[in-house]
């Protein structure tokens, strides 16, 4: 009986510790609490009403549940019962139906809005009603390209607020998954194959996107952002974008730009020129992030990257991309520190005019 | 009657490597299962401590994988089956009031296989260290084609294929044998409906082994020919489909959810019984439950699946299936509460293990719902909040249950008690332990965290959950420490108890404890649900079973060491495969031929028990008449 008593406070307990973890319901910029788009609310819409129901029935189990511990205790000093089996309660049909058929009536209640959400989620939007976007997942990286307007670049994706961006997914080597957990839930980038997804965001911010399947070494380092600024900025953006010339201004810059045409371009591109087996280095400069996880100090819109960070980031990258990202496909690429810091001057230059 | 040849009878270790005493392989299966379920959980407090606050890096990128995958195929496949065919060996021939399974030699083949499966893929983690070999890293769902890739280098993803086909042939023949010995050797009397719940458990759990592990096996297969042979299954460059195996895989994974979970039904069916000393309520129905869960079970595989891409009518149409397996459930549940209600419940350790099962099961039940809602699993989907779902139905369900388990059939086994204030304090750091870890993990899940994932971003909200959840573990590996000094402390004191120590109501309370090798002298006569309690209760019951056959010898098969030599040529052979030494491959599986052709032509009749020996174990006078058959 101390026992019962003790399991209940543990229940509070549990209750207590939800509470103090929900307070927060997490950061906006990655939580699934705290939705910035229509998908995102929906989906939580969705789980608040489950969550709902579920929370009744295991008040309705618990509370029976300890009912019947506490009652039908066995007291200190009290006798053995022993009793036919055919005496004891073997079963009882009202019961037996009324706990077969509320549960059922529970799930017609959760399956209704199930299936319309579902079918709103399935629908496929075409150039005129969305923007659309091709996400491509590698091995540790996003490439983003959109489709009609010639634009390709990597790891921030920025789209316009209020528009809704339908998405082509696919992948390059292994299955990735496309989660942005504060505007839609995920779906698969299965290699060979392509997949449909929309969403739209609301709200102007910097939202944080995962890969949420299992890829590699580097899985948990797989991040990338989404910008969603508004739909005059976006314009902008697009046509700086697209305006951008590859022109270093300073001496040490464009020894940088040979260095990168030596040692960099077959797999990495600045606008049309260079390969595609990584990441485009269009903008590298104004990234929030190197390599997705080497914050530069843009958390914010309107934030610029953080110059003398920037500079840290990419070097620590190239220095040391095997532990910064455990099983990437660059690896070390033998420079002389000139070289190095040419190249980086160089990288740092490559971004849109503000 | 003389015996048919000279009786072969090992000692000590002899004894355990040759025997097929389904008594002694369930005790090795406990054994083997409870070794990987020590490695699994140091496998998972190493993943805690890595993700005790963020940027550790202790494990990090390939060894992290390596660690998750180990963690969660040893698990389910060296920890939870091995125990499951523990229970099901040590308790369903002594519930259905059999001698033995109806295939003991099978028997042991399927718990050698097993054992060396489990060692082949564990041996990854030493091999590591010896050539170029790695850790299987591509998670225990082994997706292609990260998993399918054909490389040059040896090792890796190839434990994973090799050790679980070994193993998989075992398991395979492990729930056939069961399904027979359930169809086929139950006492006279013993109807299908007088069987025990554990019992029914198991033989529905039999028949999912049969129609899942054959998928799993194919997909093994296939996965091997891409790795070893350049196949090209699941390589979309040479026209393969990485989702067919997620198709195959979910085929054999999801009902592998309910062939672990349903024994774990039957255990806590049978405790929740005994303590209240109530029959089980709604006894009906709860079978009925059972199959239809079995049946439902095969039908809701791309619930796994829903963010894959298989468009509304297949999404739609398997959340629909998903949702309705939670009304068997549902109904099992409330049957348990009111096999309570009314009766006297004594709080014994196993008893508290199956009470806490209730609730901690409820809790992973209602979370499976939500994650049928399709569009709301985009969100759910390889979070942390399906971690926290199905550690909360694999452990709050059938490690609870395997915990209740082990205590009420301690005594059954060995003829001792585990100390009972030993089991109380771990049942409280298992169940306080337990919660800490898993309940935050939810919101971990919520607040954006994928799973597998070695790392997290400061400042997001993830640091405080993952913290707690670490605690959590560590409760959880003390509680096991304080299990096995439980076990130490009681083998050593080594004080017997009785036949009967918690009043039970199934057969194999009828007989002593530890069970005698023969198990019945006699096969008793089942006279109605709860046979033994029938007999303590009934008009004309006096408390012990009626015989349902006169005393006589004892058929009993011969120990043999063909079915470890057998296991070991297929140990042999997946070393040779997955060093790509084909010869050796060869030598191993003629091993393995050689020992099928030895018993194939050599025919062993068994041994006979004496009905001296038989009354001299027993405890009582040999019969006038078979005294004197003897010494005619």
């Amino acid at each position: 009986m101390f026992s019962q008593r003790k399991s209940s406070w543990l229940v509070i307990l549990l209750v207590l510790v939800s509470v103090f973890v929900l307070t927060g319901c997490g950061d906006e910029s990655i939580s699934v609490m705290k939705p910035s788009g229509p998908v995102a609310e929906e989906q939580l819409w969705l789980m608040k009403l489950g969550i709902t129901i579920m929370v009744f029935v295991v008040v309705v189990v618990f509370a029976i549940w300890g009912y019947v511990l506490y009652k039908f205790r066995k007291r200190k000093g009290e006798q053995d019962k022993t009793e036919a089996i055919d005496k004891q309660v073997q079963g009882n049909h009202l019961y037996e139906i009324i706990w077969t058929v509320i549960p059922f009536i529970l799930l017609v209640i959760l399956a209704v809005p199930t299936l319309t959400s579902l079918y709103k989620h399935e629908k496929t939007y075409s150039k005129e009603e969305a923007l659309q976007i091709k996400v491509v997942g590698h091995q540790f990286w996003w490439e983003f390209q959109y489709k009609d307007m010639g634009i390709t670049t990597a790891q921030d994706l920025y789209i316009p607020t209020g528009k809704k961006i339908q998405f082509d997914l696919t992948a390059s080597d292994v299955i990735h998954s496309f989660w942005v957990p504060a505007i839609a839930g995920k779906t698969d980038n299965n290699p060979g194959l392509n997949n449909e997804m929309w969403f739209q965001a609301d709200k102007e911010g910097i939202f944080r996107g995962k890969c949420a399947e299992l890829c590699g070494a580097s899985h948990a380092l797989m991040d990338f952002k989404v910008i969603a600024i508004s739909p005059e900025k976006f314009e902008k953006w697009a046509k700086d974008f697209k305006a951008l010339k590859d022109n270093p201004k300073t001496a040490d810059a464009k020894e940088g730009q040979a260095v990168f045409a030596n040692k960099c371009l077959m797999c990495h591109a600045v606008g049309e020129a260079g390969g595609k087996i990584g990441p485009s280095l269009t903008t590298i400069g104004d990234r929030t992030e190197i390599a997705g996880i080497l914050p530069n100090d843009k958390t914010k819109l309107g934030q610029e990257v953080n110059p003398k960070l920037f500079r840290d980031n990419m070097d620590n990258w190239l220095t040391n991309t095997n532990t910064v990202k455990p099983g990437n496909k660059m690896g070390i690429i033998p420079l002389t520190n000139k070289e190095k810091n040419a190249l980086i001057e160089y990288l740092a230059g490559l971004k849109l005019e503000q | 009657m003389a015996q048919g040849h000279a009786v072969k009878r090992y000692t000590g270790l002899l004894d355990w490597l040759t025997t097929v005493d389904h008594k002694k392989i369930g005790i090795l299966y406990l054994l083997a299962g409870g070794l990987f379920f020590l490695i699994g959980g140091f496998e998972a407090i190493l993943i805690r401590i890595q993700l005790m606050d963020p940027d550790n890096t202790y494990f990090v990128g390939a060894t992290f994988n390596a660690l998750t995958t180990m963690h969660g195929t040893t698990m389910i496949f060296f920890a939870a089956m091995p125990i499951i065919f523990g229970f099901m060996n040590a308790i369903v021939p002594l519930q259905i009031g059999a001698r033995d399974v109806a295939y003991p030699f099978v028997n042991a083949l399927g718990f050698w296989l097993f054992f060396f499966g489990g060692l082949l893929m564990n041996l990854s983690w030493i091999l590591n260290y010896f050539g170029a070999t790695g850790v299987p890293d591509a998670g225990w769902t082994g997706y292609a084609p990260l998993s399918s890739a054909h490389s040059e280098s040896i090792g890796g993803v190839d434990f994973y294929v090799l050790g679980l086909q070994v193993a998989g042939i075992g398991t395979l023949i492990g729930g056939i044998n069961f399904l027979v010995t359930i169809i086929n050797m139950r006492a006279p009397g013993m109807s299908y409906m007088r069987m025990p719940l554990f019992t029914w458990a198991s033989f529905i759990t039999s028949a999912l082994i049969l129609f899942a592990f054959p998928a799993i096996t194919v997909g093994l297969v296939l996965l091997m020919f891409d790795r070893l042979f350049d196949a090209n299954f699941f390589d979309v460059v040479d026209g393969g489909n990485p989702v067919i195996w997620e198709h195959i895989f979910w085929i054999f994974g999801h009902p592998e959810v309910y062939i672990l979970i349903l024994p774990g039904f039957g255990i806590i069916s049978e405790i929740v019984s005994v303590f209240s000393r109530k029959v089980l309520f709604g006894y009906s129905t709860m079978v009925f439950a059972t199959i239809l869960i079995g049946f439902l079970g095969f039908m809701v595989w791309v619930h796994h699946m829903f963010t894959v891409g298989l468009g509304f009518t297949a999404n739609a149409l398997f959340a629909i299936a998903t949702m309705l397996i939670a009304i068997p459930t549902g109904v099992k549940i409330f049957n348990w509460l009111f096999t309570m209600w009314g009766g006297q419940i004594s709080f014994t350790t196993a008893n508290l293990f199956a009470t806490g099962f209730i609730p901690t099961f409820v809790m992973g039940g209602v979370t499976g719902v939500l994650l049928a809602v399709p569009s709301a699993d985009f969100q759910f989907h390889d979070s942390y909040f399906v971690v926290a779902h199905f550690h909360y139905v694999i452990v709050g369900g059938l490690v609870l249950g395997f915990f209740a388990g082990l205590y009420y059939w301690w005594p059954k086994l060995f003829g001792t008690m585990l100390n009972e204030t030993l089991g109380k304090i771990q049942f409280w750091t298992f169940f306080i332990g337990f919660h800490l870890t898993f309940f935050v993990q939810h919101f971990l899940g919520l607040l954006g965290m994928p799973r597998r994932v070695f790392t997290y971003e400061k400042g997001v909200g993830m640091e405080l959950g993952n913290y707690i959840s670490t605690l959590g573990a560590f409760l959880m590996g003390i509680s096991t420490l304080i299990l096995i000094y439980n076990i130490v402390v009681t083998t050593i004191k080594n004080k017997r108890v009785g036949a009967d120590p918690w009043d039970g109501r199934t057969l194999e309370w009828a007989i002593s404890s530890p069970a005698p090798e023969y198990n019945f002298a006699q096969t008793p006569l089942v006279r109605g649900l709860d046979a033994l309690w029938h007999e303590k209760t009934a008009d004309d019951g006096d408390g012990k079973m009626k015989p349902a056959e006169p005393l006589g010898e004892i058929h009993m098969p011969s120990p043999s060491w063909l079915p470890i030599a057998m296991s070991f040529g297929l140990f042999v052979s997946g070393f040779g495969f997955m060093y790509r030494h084909y010869e050796i491959a060869i030598i191993g599986i003629v091993i393995t031929l050689v020992c099928m052709f030895l018993r194939s032509v050599y025919d062993d009749h068994g041994f006979h028990i004496s009905v001296e020996e038989v009354c001299e174990t027993e405890g009582i006078e040999v019969p006038k008449s078979k005294a004197e058959e003897a010494h005619s």
